[in-house]
């Protein structure tokens, strides 16, 4: 066949996907401010998504905000730069390892979760019960779990970027001999609040990406327990490559001037 | 009244639905058998626009619902008129069992408060034979039959019009069977409600059917009062009357 047949279909593909995907989240935003509202299904998506969450995401950026502090103070030492640890962890986290680790970490837990969810639901013909019920799929299922992983996730990289900050400052202080009161005063005055903002905004947009990659996965979900188990590959699989697009596609906006 | 013209349905090369065409007056009791496999669940969701038809005209009360879109008052008000029981229940498992017959009453329109919710529930459940305390487990512990119950329990909670049963005694002992025959047919004598029930099971088609509609081979092959469906004639309804491996109906399908 012809190679040139192979990109075009290829490419054509991918675009109709997008336009799905876009629809697909039209609609359910389009829910947002018209009732019925379905507040008990959107605390318990707060709950799930961010409360659940704080574990995992502490444990993932202590540990990155560590090493970080190790290598910045390995490299560093080639050419007698040891002192920046404090000012390097704090933009490295904040900037850029906060919201993309525990964007990737979102994609594992809440994604997953709400791919199989719904994907089980879709098999077992519990969406076509919510529709004889009189209940829309989009605004009882997709809305509350994206709206809240939009608003949970910047509250979850706030927390990230402080404890993987203070994971850096364990190790400098404990390890690698800085003086406390230097570490932190440096690390503060460094920080701008563009470096803040930009982090937060990830966050709501990495939160968005993965549950509506759970829900769109999970609503088109092919049937029985193969199904299940593709629709939640592929819903973890899309969010984590969207959220690293996405994330190089926002640092450019940030930070390209 | 529910009138089904030429419908028809395939799944890729799965040709299901033929020209099905039907109809059924208000307050009439109706039972579709057939073979399994031969696609009587895909006929109610067509009806309920779960599935879209190929080709074809579905209309209740003489309004064409056939292209109805999703999410329009339109659409919602039909619904509104309608109770289904799913053919695996299709209860929902993150909710307990009084949720799920309740669903209706605790959201949307019909917005009751709790503690009311609650009681209807639990005297819908009474009806289809379930005691109370079954009200707070999950569905993920009750039995095969007991969830076929709950679903009908839930499909019966706001009175509806228009009532789909998908095979609502399979998997019930015969006791329970009784009892669940009898319910259906005092909804459609007492609560005048339409009902559409498939069902493989021939004492249930003599307790609740008015009328009967033998589905085979993607079309109605036959229709008729309960009362003819001994003497009909028609070779697939006689097979399926004697349960014979004999006629038109394959065994191996
Ligand atoms: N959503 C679907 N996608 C693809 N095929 C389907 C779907 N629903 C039903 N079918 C097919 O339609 C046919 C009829 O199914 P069904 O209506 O469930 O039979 P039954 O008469 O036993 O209720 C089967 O071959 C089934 O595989
Ligand atoms: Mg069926």
């Amino acid at each position: 066949m012809n190679v040139l047949a192979i990109i075009g279909r290829a490419v054509l593909a991918m675009l109709a996907a997008i336009g799905r995907v876009t629809l697909f989240a039209i609609d359910a935003v389009s829910h947002l401010g018209r009732p019925p509202y379905y507040p008990r299904e959107f605390a318990q998506a707060l709950v799930q998504i961010g409360y659940f969450s704080l574990p995992v995401v502490g444990l993932t950026t202590i540990f990155t905000g560590g090493a970080l502090a190790l290598q910045i103070y390995a490299g560093g030492a080639r050419f007698s730069a040891e002192a920046v640890v404090p000012q390097i962890v704090a933009i490295g986290m904040v900037r850029e390892l906060g919201p993309v680790l525990v964007g990737l970490m979102i994609a594992a837990r809440v994604t997953s979760s709400i791919a199989a969810e719904i994907a089980t639901m879709k098999v077992t013909e519990q969406i076509d019960a919510l529709i004889t019920l009189s209940t829309n799929p989009a605004k009882y299922l997709t809305l509350p779990r994206v709206l809240a992983a939009t608003v949970v996730m910047p509250f979850l990289v706030g927390v990230g970027d402080i404890i993987g900050i203070m994971g850096g400052y364990l190790v400098g202080v404990e390890r690698l001999g800085f003086n406390a009161g230097t570490y932190l005063r440096n690390t503060i005055d460094f920080l701008e609040p563009l470096d803040v903002v930009s982090s937060l905004t990830k966050a709501a947009a990495f939160g968005f990406l993965a549950a509506l990659m759970g829900c769109y996965f999970g609503m088109r979900s092919g049937r029985g327990a193969q199904g299940v188990g593709r629709a939640t590959k592929s819903a973890v699989v899309a969010a984590s490559v969207l959220i690293l697009a996405a994330n190089f596609v926002l640092t450019e906006l940030f930070f390209s001037a | 009244m529910i009138e089904l013209v030429d419908v028809h349905k395939a799944f890729g090369a799965n040709t299901v639905l033929t020209g099905v065409s039907l109809t059924l007056r208000k307050g009439r009791s109706m039972v579709i058998i057939g073979g399994s496999g031969t696609g009587k669940s895909v006929l109610l969701k067509c009806v309920l626009g779960l599935v879209q038809p190929d080709k074809g005209a579905i209309s209740v009360d003489g309004t064409d619902v056939t292209n109805l879109r999703q999410g329009t008052p339109e659409r919602d008000a039909f619904l509104a008129r309608f109770g289904m029981l799913f053919q695996g229940s299709a209860l929902f498992d993150s909710l307990p069992v009084w949720q799920n017959v309740a669903f209706r009453l605790l959201r949307g329109s019909l917005k009751k408060p709790r503690a009311e919710a609650r009681d209807i529930a639990i005297e819908k459940l009474r009806r289809v034979g379930l005691s109370s305390d079954v009200a707070d487990l999950f569905p993920a512990e009750l039995s095969g039959g007991m969830q076929k119950r709950v679903g009908l329990a839930r499909a019966i909670a706001t009175e509806p019009e228009i009532i789909f049963f998908d095979e609502p005694t399979t998997g019930l002992d015969p006791i329970m069977a009784g009892v669940i025959n009898d319910l259906i047919r005092g909804i459609a004598s007492e609560m005048g409600s339409t009902a559409m029930t498939i069902t493989h099971d021939m004492s249930s088609v003599r307790a609740i059917a008015d009328e009967v509609a033998m589905l085979h081979d993607g079309m109605i092959q036959w229709t008729g009062p309960a009362s003819e469906m001994d003497s009909c004639g028609d070779p697939c309804v006689a097979q399926f009357i004697a349960g014979s491996a004999e006629g038109p109906i394959k065994t191996v399908r």
